[in-house]
């Protein structure tokens, strides 16, 4: 059932492909319509999962399981366990809430749904693959459309912002395909099962080296620092779904990969190179919340935000024990959630209707007074990536955070820090765009004074008047719906997570003792 | 040399024969009852006759598999599935070029340009089915001199004849080279069978004069396959040539050329293989193949980024391709040989693709450089997604067929030897070059989707056999990525069967 999360979001575009010239409206139809059912089936997925009792959840579920290069042994294996079902339904969310997002698209709308459905596809295949081939197909298959998506419909530097993206990935993916083509090779060629594999004990000279090459190449994608550079300004070229699935779910296939192929196969690797890689990853959430801290541009603040927040994932997976690897999975979904609401009030909200998003030409606007909802929206975003309890954010950088302090506490003192910044700057761009007051009285105002109505103000043009759309109305409600009841509620996640790591995937890093 | 049964050769040479009398047909109905008619009349009836021309001999194939090696095992004329499943690869590359030709209109000797195309075609299937160096040599310049002389077919255009001088020099020395080479080998062994002469060179050292054969034969052949330092004829060639006729040589010409490369290296040179594994450095023909590789995907590769001209992107590209093939006559083995044929051919498929996208835009638009190509997915969609697809693929982008080409060859290379990872600082080259490559197809890719076409810019209306060509080969390409064991499982077979 749940390959088929896969399999539509294709159709989708099949369908997309063959519908007639110049009709948006259907094109945005089939599009949602594609994405609202890969949803259900996610979830239909989950709930499945939830129904069984915990001892049996550390089973890996296959959903399809035959034969496609038998030569070579490479298999077309679909299956799930917790952390994809986790990552799967993100997935679902975001392409649902990414297409509500993108109601207003007009131009060649067909062609951005069907490169936006692609992706997607891809997306949800590196999720489901446990064939090393077939995670690699559907990981490569993700980079295209992102170009397109960027390149086509995006703003500011579009077309550099979408090849600086495309090559990072593509360069990215080129070190992981040499590490996995040499695993395939030492273990004997016969086989590319990532469950095979990872029981396969590669000689530890070769882990020493093939563990830094598929880490670091998938943690590019993560924004692993100094490697990061592609995701701000990739983020500030998209348009508003792109940016939100690019920070939302693209960067997770990264993390995703980390966990999935670089740690299982080569644990050893790991025990080397583990110190190296936290130091990194609290790098990039002290930097990426400092450079945050100083951007003038709204979305550059978020996009730099993203990279701090994916420093926790990075932390979480390699601080080895279990309540730092679910925390890692959890900030993934949770980041998930939350840049992409991030992302939709910036890019959607906010840029779309004012034409800027230099922080000091929003600060004379008072959006809080013009545009109540997106403000009310971007408070709570704001909460949430800030890590206040009650939203998704605070469980998962709590745990990441009591992980990394039994592993690296120095680490873990640094990350804290990384959290207080975050504070800082998120308070300075929330006071900045909606509740600065006009530094000069005679800065024209958004919001209608006395005795005028905004209509009669000359040189404002219909769309700063454009009110916040329903479908914005409701993709705003279902990220922050979302993203409280994983904060308040977590083991619906957790539960899911934590059973995963005692599956036979990670037999090789338990057996090193090392969680 | 009694008891010669003429009547058995004529048998295995049939499907060679079916072509040579297509080619004198084209010949005959163009010249004789066509010579009145329009030229689109022309064009579309000696395109009908070659395409049937070369379904006749893969059906001839199809039905009767054979495995004889003519003369007493002189290796005249080898014919087992092997050289049959290349031979068929090399006929569907033909069909393909003939139904891209079919709207061009750079020349009215129509008759005289399919009849050239087949003639090329019959050299290259013998080529593919010798192993002899005398009729190796012999077919490989009737190829040659076909190739020549379509390169230089667009009488109106200066570029053409130049380009076809360039080709004809440069083709012309390393003739020479092959020549000195092969006969040095003869000197050294008294044989002229590829077979029968490695049995006589084994057990001898490196000798001097065998490394001159060596290096001889190696220069002969990298002129062929476009490899670095002998790729200077190319990019003129392709680019000046008319756009089929550099198709047909940038595909066809290239998979008979490594074909008979590899065996050439592997049977006529084994025993002298040498390394060029990490640190196990052996001398031996794998090195200086091994240099060549590296020279070629990395100029051809960094050279491809700044040009201009599409087809000559595609030249430059294809000298690094060639870089990635090498790869695999390195391997010299089952699988290397396997790898080296898959790539060869599903290459030779999307380059056909990609010059005849390139055909129709250069034919409607007047031009072949970047910018003809803007806009031009609201001008002509489905020959755009075509062309997607051939540029994904040649990046190695899954799942196209480029993509698992690449896989294959790769771990090929670093199977040969998995203890010390085999050729894996060359494999690490290559998917790093790989990299730099998607920015160039990116930049195709950028002129068709996202900028926009100039508001003067001409319609397009592609021609219905380039539409259904075009569509055909995405589809082809599309399938031997997703599906490579249609095609694996039969090649890997008739490897077996033949043993190497």
């Amino acid at each position: 059932m749940l390959a088929w999360t896969i399999y539509i979001s294709f159709l989708g575009v099949l369908v997309l492909m063959l519908l007639p010239k110049g009709n948006a409206s259907a094109a945005r139809w089939v599009a949602l319509l594609t994405a609202v059912a890969g949803f259900l089936i996610a979830l239909a997925g989950i709930v499945a999962q939830l129904q069984k009792p915990l001892e049996l959840r550390a089973q890996i579920e296959t959903v399809t399981h035959i034969a496609w290069i038998p030569s070579l042994g490479i298999e077309l294996h679909l299956a799930a366990d917790g952390i994809s079902l986790t990552l799967v339904l993100l997935t679902g969310i975001a392409a649902v809430v990414g297409i509500l997002f993108s109601w207003n698209i007009e131009h060649r709308a067909k062609e951005f749904f069907a490169f936006y459905l692609a992706l997607i596809g891809g997306v949800y295949g590196v999720f489901l693959s446990f064939d090393l081939f077939l995670l690699f197909v559907f990981y490569e298959l993700a980079i295209i459309p992102k170009y397109f998506l960027i390149a086509i419909w995006g703003s500011t530097r579009k077309e550099y912002g979408a090849m600086k993206l495309a090559l990072y990935s593509f360069v990215g993916s080129a070190m992981v395909l040499i590490g996995i083509v040499a695993a395939f090779v030492v273990a004997g060629s016969k086989t590319m099962s990532l469950l095979e594999l990872a029981k396969y004990p590669f000689p530890e000279h070769f882990q020493y080296w093939a563990f830094p090459l598929v880490f670091v190449g998938f943690a590019i994608l993560a924004g692993l620092w100094p490697f990061h550079t592609w995701a701000p300004t990739g983020h500030v070229a998209a348009p508003t779904a792109a940016s939100m699935l690019l920070a939302g779910v693209v960067m997770k296939l990264g993390a995703y990969g980390c966990l999935r192929v670089a740690m299982t196969l080569f644990p050893l690797g790991l025990v080397a190179w583990r110190n190296e890689v936290a130091l990194l990853a609290v790098i990039g959430i002290v930097y990426g919340a400092m450079v945050a801290l100083v951007q003038k541009d709204f979305k550059f603040v978020i996009g730099y935000s993203s990279v701090s927040h994916m420093g926790f994932v990075l932390l979480g997976l390699v601080t080895l024990n279990e309540i730092g690897l679910s925390g890692a999975v959890l900030q993934m979904f949770s980041h998930g959630i939350i840049a992409g609401l991030l992302f939709a009030v910036v890019g959607r909200m906010v840029y779309d209707r004012t034409h800027t998003r230099e922080l000091s030409a929003l600060e004379g606007m008072n959006l809080a007074k013009a545009m109540p909802f997106a403000a009310m929206t971007f408070v709570v975003a704001s909460v949430a990536s800030m890590g206040l309890p009650g939203f998704s954010g605070f469980v998962a950088e709590l745990q990441v955070l009591i992980g990394a302090w039994q592993a690296f506490p120095t680490f873990a003192v640094l990350a804290g820090v990384g959290i207080l910044v975050g504070v800082a700057y998120t308070l300075r761009v929330l006071q900045k765009a909606f509740f600065g007051e006009p530094a000069n009285p005679l800065t024209p105002s958004l919001s209608p004074s006395k005795g005028e109505r905004v209509a009669d103000r000359p040189g404002e043009g219909q769309h700063e008047r454009e009110p916040i759309s329903i479908p914005e109305r409701i993709g705003a409600v279902i990220l922050i719906a979302t993203s409280l009841v994983i904060g308040l509620y977590p083991r619906l996640l957790l539960d899911l997570i934590v059973p995963s790591f005692s599956s036979p995937l990670f037999e090789g890093l338990r057996k090193g003792g090392l969680f | 040399m009694s008891g010669v049964s003429y009547l058995e050769m004529l048998k295995l040479a049939i499907p060679e024969t079916i072509l040579v009398i297509a080619a004198l047909a084209v010949l005959a109905v163009d010249l004789g009852i066509m010579r009145a008619e329009a030229r689109q009349y022309r064009m579309i009836l000696s395109a009908l006759i070659s395409c049937v021309g070369c379904a006749a001999a893969i059906f001839w194939m199809f039905t009767t598999e054979q495995h004889a090696n003519f003369l007493n095992g002189s290796g005249m004329l080898v014919v087992d599935p092997l050289t049959q499943l290349v031979q068929q690869a090399l006929l569907v590359l033909t069909v393909f070029t003939v139904l891209i030709s079919i709207e061009t209109n750079f020349t009215d000797h129509v008759g005289e340009y399919f009849a050239l195309l087949l003639l090329a075609t019959v050299g290259m299937m013998f080529l593919v089915s010798s192993e002899n160096v005398l009729m190796i040599f012999v077919s490989l310049e009737l190829t040659s001199l076909s190739l020549y002389i379509l390169t230089a077919f667009n009488k109106q255009n200066v570029q053409s004849a130049e380009a076809a001088l360039k080709y004809f020099l440069f083709g012309g020395m390393a003739a020479a080279f092959t020549l000195f080479g092969l006969s040095l080998l003869y000197g050294l062994t008294g044989e002229i069978n590829l077979i029968q002469l490695a049995a006589k060179l084994k057990g001898t050292a490196l000798d001097p004069l065998l490394v001159v054969a060596i290096v001889m034969t190696v220069i002969g052949f990298g002129f062929k396959i476009a490899a670095v330092p002998f790729h200077l004829w190319a990019p003129d060639a392709y680019q000046g040539a008319p756009t089929p006729s550099a198709a047909f040589i940038a595909s066809g010409s290239k998979v008979a050329s490594f074909f008979i490369l590899a065996k050439v290296m592997m049977l006529g040179f084994t025993g002298a293989e040498g390394s060029g594994n990490w640190r196990h450095y052996e001398s031996g023909w794998v090195p200086v193949l091994a240099i060549l590789a590296a020279g070629s995907m990395l100029l051809g590769n960094l050279v491809a980024i700044v040009q201009s001209s599409v087809k000559r992107l595609l030249a430059y590209s294809a000298i690094a391709h060639a870089g990635y093939m090498l790869l695999g006559v390195m391997v010299h083995g089952e699988q290397g040989f396997a790898s080296l044929l898959y790539y060869a051919a599903t290459y030779g498929l999307t380059t056909i693709g990609a010059f005849g996208v390139v055909s129709v835009v250069q034919e409607k638009a007047g031009g072949d450089s970047l910018s003809d190509f803007a806009g031009l997915s609201r001008r002509a969609p489905l020959i755009s997604f075509c062309m997607m697809i051939f540029m994904l693929s040649l990046a190695g982008i899954p799942p196209l067929a480029g993509f698992f080409g690449k896989f294959y060859l790769f771990t090929a290379a670093i199977g040969t030897d998995p203890k010390n990872l085999g050729l894996l600082w060359l494999v690490a080259f290559a998917i790093a070059m790989s990299a730099v490559s998607l920015y160039y197809y990116l930049q195709v890719l950028k002129q068709i989707y996202v900028v926009d076409a100039p508001s003067n810019a001409p319609a397009i209306r592609t021609p219905l056999s380039s539409k259904v060509a075009l569509g055909l080969l995405a589809l082809g390409v599309l399938v031997l990525g997703a599906a490579p064991n249609l095609v694996l499982e039969r090649l890997l077979a008739a490897i077996k069967s033949v043993g190497y």
